[in-house]
């Protein structure tokens, strides 16, 4: 008798939890995170005719505010370019040897096009569209030689953009010092530590200045890495390190790990008697998917991402889909610096004009940007 | 951490281990409790309540179900019929995926003739789920069993992450780096997963063995450094990286003569890994249970000091059954680098050792049992793409479920108060599972 009165009270408590967090939920919803989600099993019904746009991501989940999230703001641009007809879903990878059942899931839901997200998913993604010539399919940081015809793959000249991040960073710098680390030396990752490296020295020798640049060296391809995208500790304290040695910007090239240099840059500026650090971020706009440090951002250094897989999916809707190799570059907006936000009134006007021409000579191609991990 | 928190600390120089009424040590009490506390009613009914909790989890996680209970006093019946929902649908997607998928037997009504649906995959399809599901079983029951193998003499094999990675370098290796006739180099590859495992193992035996370092610290440690020593490899040219991969930790794909022969044709994965972790589990009942040699090892588990006492050697006994431990977890490698994967990568090894170990405890440390409990979470893995598509349930609800029947497998008073069982007999005449920290 006690223990089902105490079964009741547990389902009632639990009843009314839940009916607190159900009207919570019903007063925002239409938020972002609401629509983050693959709807539930009612949306079935009404993709039922769709052109079904399919996301398998890597081992980060589409919340690792790095590229799995980009392609997946991608997606949900394609779906709300034309709701009516297309719909996304996504299905996450928790392990590696989950790509293969994923795609293959995705293709016994005759998906209109299966996106996947980073190199590692390459050979399982080029095996799957061997198998299904018919299929369409499409790769974020991958490229195939030779270039296959059923899939779009997407690159990015990241070191170009991170160029003109490296260029900005020095200008900006009062101590002569800037700083970039990585999370892990993969080509992806070095790539922007190259164009920042080359930035710096061209700025250095257009100014004459010596600013030096802490965490990497492009000729020896050495500097410091976290270890991996996760953990923030390490970023918060490399980044702690880099402060004390001098450097004043900060340009961390690891996902989420760059949360906690941005930590290290908020305690640098509440503590008094430390210089003022600022930082660049990677990959996304800062602003938007970090908001709560925005003001310590001078820019974002982004690759489009986004826009390239919406692309993808909406050439994939109307029939338009061309297979082969995609590489994002400055000239075709593939990369590109974001808007400064704050620092709109904070970066010299002189700096802004010289960072469009450092701009223009990279197109023109009378600026050469060297990288030893080609897109 | 050696003793149970209840034990009075001992004076120094006492051996309160060696006490006939010593209390036992706190990891020793989780593994009586699952070995000898548990009945096989204990373990289904653990399941059941696991699956029970993982489908309220899953219904009011759901938005729709939270929308429909935020109204729950107006409309109850509606609010209730929602949860059920999402979690019926989401139990339904799981076996749909994993077993049977009745949508495959409708498509293969609708073809004209038999010979046509055998040829563009529509039968394969029928047996999709169930290949999937062996497929993600097969280096479960391996790695399972390598722990399995190493709780029943003793030792806590928490490295089969390691020998994962040591069985896998080497498979993947002879994979690609030598050119041989078909079947000798499936072989040749195999037996080399079999012995990259195996050494890591007999080093970790041999540190025990001879200098008295304990395996659990070793195994961990074992751990880390084959994950970086993976990547490194993997990242030089000269080593394991792939040409042209520019620094993308990647190594080349393994020859197609070295690749696992398919079961039932090339619409289905499952191949011949699955029927080699089977033959190791019938192979690991014989050692265990008819050979001289597992009665050593099951002896030195249930007490060092009487097997060394009955002229035993328990040294020799560690590093021969860590030897074993070790190659079934490179074994494991072997399945995965061969029979699916093809090539080998900087996180390849997954989540292989921690699962090895949640499946060796559900399993009860039998064979037979391992095998079982493999081929459940193996399901659960297979039907979870399935279930995050069609119901958009996330994957990570399967890692909860797994986590919960382990949790109530090591905790059997909580599972028979909940259903009311009369607690086991004290000192249940089952085999002593592992020795703990102390031994």
């Amino acid at each position: 008798m006690k223990k089902t009165l105490a079964a009741s009270a547990v389902l009632t408590v639990a009843g009314l939890l839940a009916a607190a967090c159900g009207s919570s939920t019903s007063n925002t919803s239409g938020s972002s995170s609401a629509s983050a989600k693959p709807s539930g099993g009612s949306s079935s019904a009404s993709t039922a005719g769709k052109f079904l746009g399919c996301m398998v991501t890597d081992t980060g989940g589409i919340d690792d505010r790095s590229f799995n999230a980009s392609s997946w703001q991608g997606m949900q641009e394609a779906q709300s370019a034309d709701p009516g007809k297309i719909s996304v879903t996504y299905l996450q990878s928790t392990t590696q040897s989950d790509y293969t059942p994923n795609i293959n899931t995705f293709i016994a839901k005759k998906c209109g096009i299966i996106v996947t997200v980073g190199f590692l998913m390459a050979q399982a993604t080029q095996t799957a569209s061997k198998a299904n010539p018919s299929g369409k399919f499409a790769i974020v940081d991958n490229a195939y030689t030779p270039a296959l015809s059923n899939v779009d793959a997407l690159l990015f000249d990241t070191a170009q953009d991170a160029f003109m991040g490296g260029y900005l960073a020095a200008g900006m710098s009062k101590t002569g010092k800037v700083a970039t680390f990585g999370g892990e030396k993969l080509p992806t990752v070095t790539i922007y530590m190259d164009g920042f490296y080359d930035g710096v020295q061209y700025y250095n020798s257009k100014h004459g200045t010596h600013v030096s640049v802490l965490g990497w060296n492009e000729s020896s391809q050495n500097g410091s890495f976290t270890g991996d995208f996760t953990n923030q500790t390490n970023g918060q304290n490399l980044t702690q390190t880099f402060i004390t040695e001098g450097a004043d910007v900060i340009f961390p090239v690891a996902g989420n790990v760059g949360l906690g240099a941005a930590k290290a840059v908020q305690n640098a500026d509440s503590q008094a008697g430390s210089q003022k650090v600022n930082m660049e971020w990677v990959d996304t706009d800062g602003c938007i998917s970090a908001a709560q440090y925005c003001k310590y951002f001078i820019t974002s250094v982004t690759k489009g991402i986004q826009t390239a897989v919406k692309n993808a999916v909406t050439t994939a809707a109307s029939g338009s889909f061309k297979g082969g190799n995609y590489i994002g570059t400055l000239q075709n907006g593939g990369v590109a610096l974001a808007p400064f936000h704050d620092f709109a009134s904070k970066v010299p006007s002189s700096l802004q004009s010289e960072l469009n021409t450092v701009k223009q000579g990279i197109i023109s191609g009378s600026i050469k940007v060297a990288t030893k991990s080609p897109a | 951490m050696s003793e149970s928190p209840s034990a009075p600390a001992a004076p120094p120089g006492s051996t309160p281990d060696r006490k006939p009424e010593e209390k036992p040590s706190f990891s020793r009490a989780i593994l009586d409790a699952v070995i000898e506390g548990n009945s096989v009613v204990v373990t289904i009914l653990a399941i059941l309540v696991a699956i029970v909790l993982g489908g309220l989890l899953i219904a009011f996680t759901t938005q729709s179900v939270l929308h429909a209970w935020g109204d729950f006093f107006s409309s109850p019946g509606n609010a209730i019929a929602q949860a059920w929902d999402a979690a019926s649908g989401a139990y339904v997607a799981i076996f749909e995926g994993s077993i049977f998928n009745p949508h495959t037997v409708s498509a293969l009504f609708q073809q004209k003739s038999m010979s046509i649906a055998l040829h563009d995959g529509t039968v394969s399809s029928v047996f999709y789920p169930l290949s999937e599901t062996c497929v993600q079983a097969t280096p479960l029951i391996l790695a399972g069993l390598s722990v399995a193998v190493a709780f029943r003499a003793g030792l806590f094999n928490i490295g089969a992450s390691s020998q994962w990675i040591g069985g896998a370098i080497l498979a993947t290796w002879l994979g690609y780096g030598v050119n041989l006739p078909i079947v000798i180099h499936v072989v040749v590859c195999v037996i080399g997963g079999f012995v990259g495992g195996a050494v890591l193992g007999y080093v970790v035996g041999l540190l025990k063995a001879r200098t008295g370092a304990h395996e659990v610290i070793v195994t961990i440690m074992a751990n880390y450094i084959m994950q970086y020593l993976l990547a490194y490899l993997l990242g030089k040219p000269k080593l394991l990286e792939k040409p042209g991969a520019n620094g993308n930790l990647i190594s080349p794909n393994i020859a197609s003569n070295a690749h696992l022969p398919l079961l039932f044709g090339t619409h289905l994965r499952i191949n011949a890994g699955f029927l080699l972790a089977l033959a190791c589990a019938a192979g690991v009942w014989w050692l265990m249970n008819r050979s001289t040699l597992g009665f050593e090892f099951r002896t030195v588990g249930a007490n060092p000091n009487a097997a060394r006492s009955s002229g035993m050697s328990v040294t020799r006994t560690w590093v021969l059954v860590m030897l074993i431990a070790g190659g079934l977890a490179g074994l494991a490698a072997s399945t995965v680098i061969q029979g699916t994967d093809f090539s080998l990568n900087f996180q390849s090894y997954g989540t292989y050792g921690i699962d090895a170990i949640t499946v060796a405890l559900l399993g009860r440390s039998k064979p037979g049992g391992v095998v079982l409990a493999a081929l459940l979470y193996g399901a659960l893995h297979a039907g979870a793409p399935l279930m995050q598509a069609s119901t958009g349930v996330p994957v990570d609800i399967v890692q909860v479920i797994q986590a919960l029947i382990v949790m109530f497998v090591a905790a059997p008073p909580l599972v028979r108060a909940i259903f009311r069982l009369r607690a086991a007999r004290a000192g249940g005449t089952g085999q002593v599972l592992s020795k703990g920290w102390n031994s």
